[in-house]
């Protein structure tokens, strides 16, 4: 079995992104960036599927400029075998990292599609399912646990109700929830090694993907301030002002 | 212009935040069609046919839709597409796993969590975990989004009258089946549509201290949700889970317990009217979003906030 895995460049989690004085986008200068923190747990899945002898080969790619060669090679100190950065511009669409990804995968022949349930930074949600779309391929989206059985998977979803369990034919797309695995932190001799591992670069038109595009980003605002509140001195006082201030207690 | 919306129901009755994307389809404008899809979900789509403001409810009641796999409703959804100006799915999982489908076998993006309508092609929607709202501008045919239920209110569930009409395509992807749910039990009303959440982090210590929360909750007819890192302990389960990659609640009141605020979990709760925090470490970033902050163990302040309730 051959797994492909998405990777995205992203603001590292711990950081908080201020917008520009114009409101053109977020500042994005001198922020720290990593790998997309649910795209790590694909990664980690995919490598520990090759442990457990179930896959023979773990492909990662990724889709951005020339920075997110960085987020490879860390997946690649994970225990990737082998990198593909599809040049194109950071923050493409959704759809036309879905199009990339299908000729990507077709080209690979990947029997399982491993995606972050979401990037951290457009909170997007949706490019696992275009792509499973895209290929008439089944999809678990949110997966916490994933077992192969020969040519099905079998996959438990975190829903909003609990959890569901699906059975897929492969080859299929499965995209992360947080409670999959933990990531391991990439030891120094892996990432000295992972210099060395093949990263091949491609762009969209080799590749025959049409971009899609028809979403224009108009403004971006900082979100509505809270007011500072205060700090009540004793659970009484706390229920008096809930009561006769704030009006939500009864 | 015309608007269908993909609703959440359990076959028998509407999920709530049905209501809510009625009043954001009527923020757009035009015409309003419901689609039920499910199995024996004969009493969904009468509940459909009542709300205020539909034109018409389209029923589709197959096995095939019992789950709402996305591979199949997806299928249903783009077979109905024509002549929609607007395709709407609540950001719930169930409507985050189909839509983008819809839009991709549509061709077109998907805009999720959709919490402004600046106008029909124009719309608000959080990024960065809520810490910046973009205004995108769509120029696709279609408009496909998810939208944040929260953000708009509930549409009257009476008063409509909407022609019902069956739709009986079947379609079912041969690669994908269900095998079991396991959906957790709560008398408790559903978080996302509290007017109270009580939430407890990893300060709880364990899962039997989250009985404190309950009794508090049983007080106020309150949900109790959880910091991602109580569920990651094993204290609560999954479904509990408030913030960016949970779930976003915007009650009256939101009491949090034993948690620090991490930008991930003020995703999920900043936009609620009145906000507790209920922390020994009068340093924790909680204390910047909350109206009322208590500096306290929370063994001793939860019992005695139950107490004076
Ligand atoms: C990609 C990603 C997505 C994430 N998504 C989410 C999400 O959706 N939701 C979410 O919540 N988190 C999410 N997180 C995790 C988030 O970053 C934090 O780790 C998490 O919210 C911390 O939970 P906590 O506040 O319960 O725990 P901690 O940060 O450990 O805080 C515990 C708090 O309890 C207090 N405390 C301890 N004992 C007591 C006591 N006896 N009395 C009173 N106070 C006490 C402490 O002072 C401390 O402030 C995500 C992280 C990542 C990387
Ligand atoms: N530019 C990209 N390159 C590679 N993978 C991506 C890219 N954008 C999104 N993905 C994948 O799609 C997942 C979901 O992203 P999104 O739909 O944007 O929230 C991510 O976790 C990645 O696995």
């Amino acid at each position: 079995m051959k797994v492909l895995v998405a990777v995205k460049r992203v603001i590292d989690y711990n950081v908080k992104v201020r917008v520009k004085s114009d409101r053109s986008d977020v500042d994005l200068a001198n922020v720290k960036m990593a790998l997309n923190p649910f795209c790590e747990i694909a990664v980690e899945e995919a490598v520990r599927l090759k442990e457990a002898g179930a896959a023979e080969e773990v492909v990662v790619v990724s889709i951005g400029s020339k920075a997110c060669q960085e987020q490879l090679r860390t997946a690649l100190a994970l225990g990737a075998d082998r990198a593909i950065q599809v040049d194109a511009p950071d923050q493409l669409d959704s759809l036309s990292v879905a199009r990339i990804l299908q000729k990507v995968a077709e080209e690979e022949s990947a029997d399982l599609i491993l995606l972050g349930k979401q990037a951290i930074d457009s909170d997007n949600n949706q490019t696992g399912q275009m792509l499973a779309a895209l290929m008439d391929r089944p999809q678990a989206t949110f997966a916490s646990e994933l077992v192969i059985e020969g040519e099905t998977l079998k996959v438990t979803r975190e829903i909003d109700g609990g959890l569901q369990t699906l059975s897929l034919k492969l080859p299929a797309v499965v995209t992360t929830d947080l409670r999959l695995n933990e990531p391991r932190y990439a030891s120094l001799p892996n990432i000295m090694k992972a210099k060395k591992k093949p990263l091949d670069v491609k762009t969209p038109e080799e590749l025959g993907a049409q971009l899609a595009g028809g979403v224009e980003l108009v403004s971006v605002e900082p979100p509505a301030e809270r007011q500072a509140g205060i700090k009540v001195g004793s659970v009484e006082e706390l229920v008096d002002k809930l009561r006769n201030e704030a009006k939500v207690v009864a | 212009m015309s608007i269908l919306i993909i609703t959440e129901h359990d076959n028998q009755s509407l999920k709530p935040v049905t209501l809510n994307l009625v009043t954001a389809a009527q923020q757009i404008g035009g015409e309003i069609d419901l689609l039920v899809a499910g199995e024996n979900c004969q009493g969904a789509a009468e509940a459909a046919a009542a709300v205020a403001g539909v034109r018409k409810v389209i029923v589709a009641d197959n096995a095939a839709y019992a789950h709402q796999l996305a591979e199949n409703l997806s299928k249903l959804v783009v077979e109905l597409a024509e002549g929609y100006s607007h395709i709407l799915a609540p950001g719930t999982t169930t409507g985050k796993n189909a839509l983008p489908r819809v839009a991709a076998l549509l061709g077109v993006n998907q805009l999720s969590d959709v919490i402004g309508i600046e106008a029909a092609d124009t719309f608000k929607r959080p990024i960065y975990a809520g810490n910046a709202i973009a205004t995108v501008k769509s120029a696709d045919a279609v408009k496909v989004m998810t939208v944040r239920g929260t953000a708009f209110d509930a549409a009257e569930a009476t008063g409509g009258s909407a022609a019902i009409e069956a739709c009986g395509s079947v379609h079912q992807h041969a690669d994908v089946s269900f095998v079991d749910e396991m959906l957790a039990k709560s008398d408790r009303p559903e978080l996302t549509a509290a007017s109270v959440v009580v939430s407890g982090g990893r300060g709880m210590g364990n899962g039997d201290n989250f009985e404190l929360l309950n009794k508090v909750a049983d007080k106020l007819g309150a949900a109790v949700g959880a910091s991602r890192a109580a569920v990651d302990a094993g204290f609560v389960p999954n479904d509990m889970q408030v913030g960016q990659t949970g779930k976003m609640v915007a009650p009256e009141l939101y009491i949090a317990v034993g948690i620090s605020g991490a930008i991930q979990h003020l995703a999920g709760m900043k936009d609620s009217k009145v906000i507790v925090a209920i922390n020994k470490d009068e340093e924790a970033p909680i204390f910047q979003v909350a109206d009322y902050g208590l500096v306290g163990d929370l063994f001793e302040a939860v019992p005695e906030l139950e107490s004076r309730l």
